[in-house]
This record gives structure tokens, C-alpha cells and sequence, in this order.
């Protein structure tokens, strides 16, 4: 067997990653969750196997990760997003202390440990102020798509002060502000500078550090990056994979378990 | 709570079990017996209301009850009537009446709760909950006073407020011998004989001082096993769940203080106790043929008042992985502080009395605000392996302060900690997927250490 298989179903997209014995990544791929889980999380394996023509059967263990991680029927064992994250983050930045992770409807602060264990963690509770969503909603109100928020609101002059801490209120304050003459621009960035400040708090709970890793879908948004590190004072730690890093954690856990003798239990047998 | 020092003997105390009937008998009896007085405990009141009598309104932090028993009053905890409404599934039918009425989201849900029953006339799943005769609170919690008034206004009832002095700062508290704490019991001591009067006007009989000094008797014996109870439980396995078995111990603690029951209850589970100690006997869980030994891998604390929507999910979270819950804060503060096995002195009850809630009481804000000193003395002699935190949102009382707290026990003892918000009673703002989330990566993080420490 040569190699281990992560894959991570999130609330919003489903990641897989598939990495050889020496951890380079040799498939990954992303597709949104939609309602079949199952589907999802198969679908996302096999297009991962197929980016470089990995069989099913070369894979020796799978480990599940994300909200819907026990949907993923072929999977070995499940590890949550949080140790997932962790690990994927330590293994790209070896001196990371501290991982971002902001997905689609939670932001998770992780303090690490030098090997990537977890030392401790916060999320923001039972609200999706300060996630993927947030912006979502900003998207909607303003009809601009998502890949295209960060570069727009980089062009701010003038930021307004998003002041709702509510996902859905803060649709209405946006169009409150188009109504006020304010430039699309202008609001991005106070969407932007609004969810810094919330996620700020998130990471004070863990303590910041110089060494801090920036994952999860909203991670590949240039003005989000460019907004936490002006509030962080620092530059944060962020790779292209930034997407993949719970995939890539669960793929490395996968990988400790196949090396520790762990036979696969489940074969891929495609819904 | 000021955990005291941990007495090996009394771990290891042996116990004359010949006896027994069995294993069977005596393990898990406290929480079937204490299932059994509670509803006995129910039925009475249901028996007192359709007799058209009144009970006394009292609260867990300081319930004053050995007073109210000399007066045969009978015993009404909202705090428990409303934790009552989320076991049984049906609280949010409560907090919704209670909203239509005109409180907000944002109240307390134990008062939101009781404010439904007292609109729709005690109906309680549990029976009927009589209307109050009279209200005796402590300063303990901020909304004691204003739940009080509530009644007051529904009821036309008398309230009374204990004024507990409290810790102004921290170790630097009056303590038995020193001026302040004889100016403090004094203060506590003119309280309790205007409450002893006011019982007086409303029972229309005066005070008996013998029958006083028994139920003190009574409720002296239930707090010394009740503070032993909760000490053995540093045995290992630990012998009872302080989150699940412990809430059953706790309704004992305080709807039966000061009575015969109640410390016969407590005396019987305290022998469960040193029988179970004795004999290495665990928890036991559910299992598909029966009870089966819980597999005891990681001990830990509970910080903060339960998640009674889910309550035997939530703790079902933590013994999947092998967690459980040894001690918990809610156990030292929800008892009102009778944990520290506060004895009476029976030759002077009335200023021992007042002494004893100045302590208890006391005790019991600590147990609420100040807890990360406690918890540290916890986590030696019950030899933690991590601290659950469980702030909510009906209670800024005892929720705020808990991130610094937790802060505390990371930074200064290196501990793991689990930190997450629901609420005690309202199950619109429990989010069981995020929090089974986070218990599961709690544990995947205590293992790690475990590996990397080669435990």
C-alpha cells in the first residue's frame, strides 16, 4: 500500500486529499457538500484517485474528517477537523503555533503543539458571525461572487463600519449602506474589517503567536488574509493548500495508522 | 469549593458488608431511592395543591430549610421544578409561554419556566407545584430577587432576602474567630430570627426550638456523608458520575434537608459509597445484556450547571471516549455549599445556624465565582485529566469569569479543557452536533497526550 487518503466533508464543500508514504499530496479534489453526504464524500475520493491514477485498492487506510465525517462510509476511523487542521497546518508550517481555520459556517482558533497535537481550541458558538457564511451573505446582498470579494474589497478608500454581529442582519446593513451612496468597495472592506475583528477575539482565547496558519475555504479570500494580518500586526502562514489542510490532516492521521500496522476495514464500493 | 485535604482512611475505610443482600441491592440504590423520594417529594405537592395549601419558595444557594421544616412548611424549588420541564422534554412549551407573556429571549429560562407553570396554575410534568406561601431567597444570585418579586406580584406572598455576607476578596475572608466573622454572624443572626418571626405570621404558630435543634440533628448527618460522598469519589474507578448520578444526590441534599429521610438517604449512600470503594465497584452503564463496568479512561471535572435538554446525551458525549466526571462545581454550589459538611453545634442552634449559612452560603458563591482555586486543589486530589467548562446562556451569574478561569487551569496547570455555551433548560440554543464536535476533538487531544507522554 502506498498511500493514505483524508477527506474532509464540510458544511459547505467536501475536500479530499491523497498523499504517498512520503507525504506529498498526489490527488486532492473539492466539491460542494450539497444534501448527499454520502455521495459527496465519494465522489471527492474518486476524483482525488483519478488526478493521478491512483486505484482504490493502492490506498492501505482512510480517515474521515469534517461535520460529516461519519458519512464517509469508507472510511477507517474519523478525526474531527479540529486535530485535522492542527495537523495539516504543522505539517505545511512546522513552526506553526497557532491555526486559523475559517470554513463555511464555523472559525475555529487551534493552539498546537510542535507536533501538531491540539493544545487547545475555541469556535464561535451557535452563530455564524465571523465564517465563510458571513461573507456569503455579503455576496448575496451585493451580487458579487465569492472569489471575487477579497480583490474587490481591496480597492476601499473609505471603509465603512459594519457594526451587526448577525449574519443575517448584517445583509440588511449592507443594503442600508448601498442606500447611504457608499461604494461596493467601501462595504466589502467593513465586511472584511467586521469579521477580523470578531475572529481577533476567537484567537486572543488561544493566545497569538508569531507562527500562525491561516486554513479553510475562506483562507484562499486575498482581502481576508490582508484584513487579519493588519489586525494581527503579523504575517500570517498561508499555502496554496490552505482548502485541503483538514484533508491533508485526516490523510497524515491515515498515514500514522497504516505505518502502525491498521489494516484497511472498508473498500470504496461507489453509491 | 474549598476542597479539603483528601483522607486516604476514608477512601479505603472498610465497610461491614456481610449483611448485603448483594451487589445488586446496594449498587445503584442511591439513585433508585433517590428516584423514588423525588417522586414522593412531587406527589406531596401535588397532594398540597389540590388541597389548596401553599409551599415555601426556596432556592438552592442557601434554601434555608431547617427553618422552614421546624414550621412543617412544605418545600417548593423552582430552580428544580424548571430543570424538571428540559428532563422531561417539554421545556421550550414553558419558555414559549413565558415569551408570549413578555420576557425576553434572554431571561433566565429557570425563571421563564416558572412564570409559565405559575400562569397555567402549577401544572408541572410532575404533578401540580402548589403557589407559594411564602419566598425565602439569598443574595447568592441577582435573580433571586427579582424572580421573588414576581411572585410577590402574582401572589400577594411575603418574600424574605438573606443578605449573605460574601467574599470581598479573595483570602482575605472572615473566618470563624476573627471580628469580622463575628460582626458577619451577627448580622446572619438578626436575619434568621426576623425570617423565624415572619414564619411565625404566616404559619400562625410559634417557633420550637427542640424540634429546631433536631432537624438540625438530621441535616448535620446529611452533610457530613454528603462532604465524605464526594471525597471517596476520588477513588479509583470512581464510583458514581458527578454530572449524571450526582444531579440525583444533589435534588436529595436539598429537598430533603433537615428531615429523617433525608439523612437516612445519605446514610445508606454514603454505605453504597464505601462499599463500592471498598470493592472497586465503578459505574456501570447500560449495556445490551444488562449493566456492564464502565471502561474509566479519563477523569475529568465539570464546570457550570448542566445541559438538561440533553442530559443523558450530553454526558453520553464524554463516556463513549471513557471520560467521566468525577466532581463537578454543581455539586459544591447547587447544594448551597452544604459540601463542606458544615456540623451545627445543637447547644446553641440558633447562632450556629446563623454561622453555618454565613460559611455554606458563602461556600457556595465561591464554588460559583471563584472556583479555578478549588478546581486546582481538585485536579491533585482527584487526579484530573481534565476540566469541562459549560457556561450558559440563561446565566450570566455563574457563566461569567469562566473564560478567565479556564485560562487559569491551561496556563498555570497545563490542563485540558473543554469550553463550550448552551443553556440549562432551553433547547434552542443547545447545538448537540457542534458540541459532540468538540468533545470529540477534546478527547482525540487527551489520547495525544497520552501518546506522547508513552502513558
Amino acid at each position: 500500500m502506498k498511500y493514505t487518503a483524508g477527506v474532509d466533508v464540510g458544511s459547505t464543500q467536501t475536500k479530499a486529499v491523497v498523499i504517498d508514504t512520503d507525504k506529498n499530496i498526489v490527488g486532492r479534489a473539492l466539491i460542494d457538500t450539497g444534501a448527499n453526504v454520502v455521495k459527496a464524500a465519494e465522489m471527492s475520493y474518486q476524483m482525488a484517485l483519478d488526478e493521478m491514477g491512483v486505484a482504490d485498492d493502492d490506498v492501505g487506510y482512510v480517515i474521515g474528517t469534517g461535520y460529516g465525517r461519519y458519512k464517509v462510509t469508507f472510511g477507517d476511523r474519523q478525526v474531527t477537523e479540529i486535530s485535522c487542521h492542527g495537523r495539516g497546518a504543522v505539517h505545511m508550517f512546522p513552526d506553526t503555533q497557532t491555526v486559523l481555520d475559517m470554513g463555511g459556517q464555523d472559525s475555529k482558533a487551534i493552539a498546537v503543539e510542535p507536533t501538531g497535537e491540539i493544545k487547545d481550541f475555541c469556535m464561535n458558538d451557535k452563530c455564524a458571525a465571523g465564517t465563510g457564511r458571513f461573507l456569503g451573505a455579503a455576496s448575496m446582498a451585493l451580487d458579487i461572487p465569492l472569489g471575487e470579494l477579497g480583490p474587490v474589497a481591496l480597492n476601499s478608500e473609505r471603509p465603512v463600519r459594519i457594526s451587526t454581529t448577525c449574519t443575517v442582519f448584517a445583509e440588511a446593513e449592507v443594503l442600508a449602506w448601498l442606500g447611504k451612496g457608499k461604494t461596493v468597495e467601501d462595504i466589502l472592506w467593513g465586511v472584511h474589517q467586521s469579521i477580523a475583528t470578531r475572529t481577533f477575539g476567537l484567537l486572543r482565547r488561544v493566545g497569538i503567536n508569531d507562527e500562525l496558519t491561516f486554513t479553510g475555504g475562506v483562507a484562499k479570500n486575498i482581502g481576508m488574509i490582508k484584513a487579519m494580518e493588519d489586525k494581527l500586526e503579523i504575517k500570517m502562514n498561508v499555502s496554496d493548500d490552505s482548502h485541503y489542510m483538514g484533508a491533508l490532516g485526516a490523510a497524515l492521521f491515515a498515514r500514522d495508522s497504516l505505518l502502525a500496522g491498521e489494516a484497511r476495514k472498508v473498500q470504496k464500493e461507489m453509491a | 469549593m474549598a476542597i479539603r485535604e483528601v483522607s486516604q482512611e476514608a477512601i479505603k475505610k472498610p465497610v461491614h458488608a456481610a449483611n448485603l443482600a448483594g451487589d445488586n441491592d446496594i449498587v445503584g440504590r442511591g439513585v433508585r431511592e433517590g428516584a423514588d423520594l423525588f417522586r414522593s417529594w412531587f406527589n406531596e405537592l401535588s397532594t398540597v395543591a389540590e388541597n389548596g395549601g401553599g409551599a415555601a419558595y426556596v432556592f438552592v444557594l442557601g434554601s434555608m430549610n431547617e427553618v422552614l421544616k421546624t414550621f412543617d412548611m412544605p418545600v417548593s424549588f423552582p430552580e428544580v421544578n424548571a430543570l424538571q420541564t428540559a428532563i422531561r422534554r417539554v421545556s421550550r412549551d414553558y419558555l414559549n409561554e413565558a415569551e408570549d407573556y413578555g420576557f425576553s429571549p434572554d431571561i433566565c429560562g429557570y425563571v421563564k419556566a416558572d412564570v409559565a407553570m405559575q400562569l397555567a396554575g402549577g401544572k408541572h410534568p410532575m404533578g401540580t407545584i402548589p403557589k407559594p406561601s411564602i419566598a425565602v431567597l439569598t443574595n447568592a444570585c441577582n435573580t433571586y430577587i427579582k424572580w421573588a418579586e414576581i411572585w410577590e406580584r402574582l401572589h400577594k406572598v411575603p418574600t424574605f432576602t438573606m443578605d449573605i455576607p460574601g467574599t470581598r476578596c479573595f483570602a482575605d475572608k472572615s473566618q470563624p474567630g476573627s471580628d469580622d466573622f463575628k460582626f458577619e454572624a451577627k448580622y446572619v443572626l438578626g436575619q434568621v430570627k426576623e425570617l423565624i418571626e415572619l414564619c411565625e405570621q404566616v404559619n400562625g404558630f410559634k417557633f420550637d426550638i427542640d424540634k429546631f435543634r433536631e432537624i438540625l440533628g438530621y441535616a448535620n448527618r446529611m452533610s457530613d456523608r454528603w462532604d465524605k460522598i464526594i471525597r471517596l469519589n476520588a477513588n479509583n474507578p470512581a464510583m458514581f458520575n458527578a454530572l449524571t448520578d450526582g444531579t440525583v444526590y444533589l435534588g436529595m441534599a436539598n429537598g430533603f434537608r433537615g428531615s429523617k429521610e433525608g439523612a437516612e438517604y445519605f446514610d445508606r449512600l454514603y454505605e453504597e459509597m464505601l462499599y463500592r470503594a471498598e470493592n472497586d465497584v465503578g459505574i456501570r452503564l447500560k449495556g445490551e445484556n444488562g449493566p456492564v463496568e464502565m471502561d474509566q479512561q479519563f477523569r475529568l471535572a465539570f464546570v457550570g450547571v448542566p445541559c438538561y435538554p440533553i442530559f443523558s446525551g450530553f454526558n453520553k458525549m464524554f463516556t463513549d471516549w471513557g471520560g467521566v466526571f468525577v466532581t463537578s462545581s454543581y455539586l459544591w454550589f447547587a447544594s448551597g455549599g452544604t459540601c463542606s459538611g458544615f456540623q451545627y453545634d445543637l447547644n446553641n442552634p440558633l447562632e450556629s445556624f446563623a454561622e453555618g449559612q454565613l460559611l455554606m452560603v458563602r461556600e457556595a458563591m465561591d464554588s460559583m465565582f471563584n472556583q479555578a482555586f478549588a478546581m486546582e486543589q481538585a485536579v491533585e486530589d482527584f487526579a484530573l485529566d481534565g476540566v469541562v467548562y459549560h457556561p450558559i446562556k440563561s446565566c450570566r451569574t455563574v457563566s461569567t469569569g469562566l473564560a478567565d478561569q479556564r485560562r487559569y487551569v491551561v496556563e498555570k496547570l497545563g490542563l485540558s479543557t473543554l469550553f463550550f455555551e448552551s443553556d440549562l433548560i432551553d433547547p434552542q440554543v443547545v447545538s448537540e452536533a457542534q458540541m459532540k464536535n468538540r468533545a470529540d476533538a477534546f478527547f482525540e487531544g487527551l489520547i495525544s497526550r497520552r501518546q506522547q507522554a508513552g502513558v
